[in-house]
């Protein structure tokens, strides 16, 4: 791991993905000092084009989009984050079942597992927010239900591979329990590839984020930049800044993201090492 | 005989996936607060209470649970998806009648990104740690990240408001009276640019895939072989290469089927387009829940049909492949 890690420094474009990261990290813990007042209030006149007082404009009713964009920070990676974990958590118990039991619990497991793989994710995830009303719980529920499947296939995977090594069979013969070869031997000897493949994960997840919201699926007492853009589109003609900026805020992150995860699993990945 | 044999092996196990899709659309509907009724018929209240009682009666929601699914997957097999009440019409025939705009488009934006993204794939991979490489690999990291309705939404701006050249939205101009090729051009300027939105992410996941394919390919033992015979660089990429790297792609591709159509959702919204996705978004607005369920069941069977189709291409592409 601790090698993987000295790979992954040596990444130019992995460091340059989490510098952005870190800069957005930043951002989000500084916004209450930055915008102390709440993005959803009236902060100038309406539709003001980038300024020396509103930096990146105002919008159709006199907020400025700079808050609003910050606040925005917020809800995308929490929720980008949250929907992972969830779906971390949910995919390796049921890969974890699947790759440790084997036999008949396997096969029904993976196959629920393909058929929620070839389901139209966007879909599913639109109808779970329509009909638990929309909400950041409803949206990390919506989106981790379309993630998990990559991850319970990664770690019944890992699990299959690792069950006929000889330090497994070893505890076995030892006498382990289930419990403790899954916990103390199997899940942290698959670490590192579920944490490769949950940091691409995040990336998605805040572009699933961003197109519910778009849609009118987001939480509408929270600031985020899906709603501003969805707010913007009316005023496109007349106001380009209010949908612009959101925009590449996402642009950005999920693609800061995306290079930490190439990297991560460039760095973890010992498969994929040589390319 | 034996792609007769593989096609009736892979309708058989699709069945499973259907029945799985119907059981999941019964669950959805009683994950719903309030009961089944009030789903079907639309939340803000806008159904009369007769209608409600209806509704109650013809799905039996005063019968037990597992005969309501029994009656569920009876209307379903009847491809009888139900009544949209905001809409006043069978959903069938409104989903029916949007079919083909989106295939159109889906279909447009499939073929380009698939074209482009092997050609691009090929020529990074072809020219390894070269310009044209980093250049295609940073394009495509990018797009790759670029949410499809901004895209939509910042062409907008630029082609059409800016610089006119391109309608921002619809299916064609409206009262234009165009008729045969005139026509379909017609309709082709308003496709550019949602299959363009919708065809970029799709066409850096392609292209990258395809790089690291051939970068695979290139190093198995049988180039070299053909290397030794003495046959030229651009008649092993060609013909040995090329064959084999693209099976993963196809395999991609069919996975990503049901992503396209959720994709097109967003992308239809922003640009009027008159397909299913604009549909599903005005039943998001109106809430109109059963309708929604329709399509979702629709487009899963859709994905199930792509997924066939792929697959038996893959039989075909793939001597190897045995059932």
């Amino acid at each position: 791991m601790r090698a993987g890690f000295a790979r992954f420094a040596r990444n130019r474009m992995a460091l340059f993905g989490a510098a952005v990261l870190l800069c957005l990290l930043l951002l989000v813990a500084f916004t209450p000092l930055i915008y102390p007042n709440d993005p959803f209030k009236l902060a100038g006149p309406a539709l003001q084009p980038p300024g020396a007082r509103f930096l990146l404009g105002t919008d159709t009713l006199g907020r400025d989009v700079a808050a609003e964009i910050a606040y925005g920070a917020r809800t995308s990676l929490i929720i980008g984050v949250g929907a992972t974990l969830a779906a971390i958590v949910f995919g390796a118990v049921v890969g974890g079942l699947a790759g440790y039991y084997r036999g008949k619990a396997e096969t029904v497991l993976m196959r629920l597992t393909e058929f929620f793989q070839t389901i139209p994710a966007f879909i599913f995830a639109l109808l779970i927010v329509a009909i638990l009303s929309p909400s950041v719980t409803s949206e990390i529920i919506a989106i981790a239900a379309v993630s998990w499947p990559s991850i319970a296939r990664l770690v019944r995977g890992e699990f299959v591979a690792l069950g006929g090594r000889e330090f497994i069979q070893a505890c076995t013969g030892l006498g382990a329990s289930d419990s403790r070869i899954i916990f103390r031997h199997l899940l942290p000897n698959c670490a590192s590839s579920v944490i490769a493949v949950g940091s691409l994960l995040i990336g998605t997840a805040i572009l699933l984020e961003a197109g519910l919201a778009f849609l009118g699926l987001g939480d509408p007492n929270v600031m985020s930049w899906g709603l501003i853009i969805s707010a913007g589109r009316a005023v496109l003609r007349s106001a380009w800044w209010i949908c612009t900026f959101p925009g590449i805020a996402i642009l950005l992150t999920v693609l800061g993201i995306n290079l930490i995860g190439d990297g991560l699993n460039e760095a973890l990945n010992p498969r994929l090492r040589e390319r | 005989m034996r792609l007769a044999r593989f096609v009736g092996y892979r309708l058989v196990t699709a069945v499973p996936v259907i029945f799985g899709i119907i059981v999941l659309n019964f669950l959805l509907i009683h994950l719903a607060p309030g009961d089944a009724a009030s789903v079907l018929a639309g939340e803000s209240g806008a159904a009369t209470p007769e209608y409600m009682d209806e509704l109650r009666h013809k799905f039996g929601l005063d019968q037990s649970l597992v005969m309501q699914f029994v009656n569920y997957v009876t209307n379903m097999a009847h491809f009888s998806l139900g009544y949209s009440y905001r809409n006043d019409t069978d959903v069938s025939s409104l989903i029916v009648e949007r079919l083909g705009p989106t295939c159109l488009l889906m279909l447009t934006a499939f073929g380009t990104a698939l074209a482009l993204g092997i050609i691009l794939g090929l020529v990074a991979a072809t020219g390894r740690n070269t310009w044209r490489d980093s250049v295609i690999s940073l394009v495509s990291l990018v797009a790759y990240a670029t949410p499809g309705f901004w895209l939509g939404l910042m062409m907008i701006v630029i082609l059409s408001i800016r610089l006119g050249w391109l309608p921002t939205s619809g299916y064609d101009t409206v009262g234009a009276g165009l008729e045969g090729w005139a026509h379909v051009r017609d309709v082709g300027r308003h496709l550019v640019m949602p299959a363009a939105s919708l065809a970029l992410f799709y066409l850096a996941l392609y292209a990258r895939l395809m790089r690291a394919s051939v970068l695979e390919q290139t190093g198995m033992d049988y180039v070299t072989t053909a290397r030794a015979k003495g046959q030229t660089e651009r008649r092993i990429m060609t013909g040995h290469v090329l064959r084999n790297a693209l099976l993963p792609i196809v395999t991609l591709a069919g996975v990503q089927a049901g992503n396209l159509i959720g994709g097109s959702i967003v992308v239809e919204t922003v640009f009027g387009w008159p397909g299913i996705g604009t549909l599903a978004f005005n039943a998001l607005q109106s809430r109109d829940l059963n309708l929604l369920l329709a399509i979702f069941f629709i487009s899963a069977c859709l994905v199930v049909i792509i997924n066939i189709i792929v697959d038996v291409l893959y039989f075909t592409l793939d001597p190897r492949m045995e059932t």
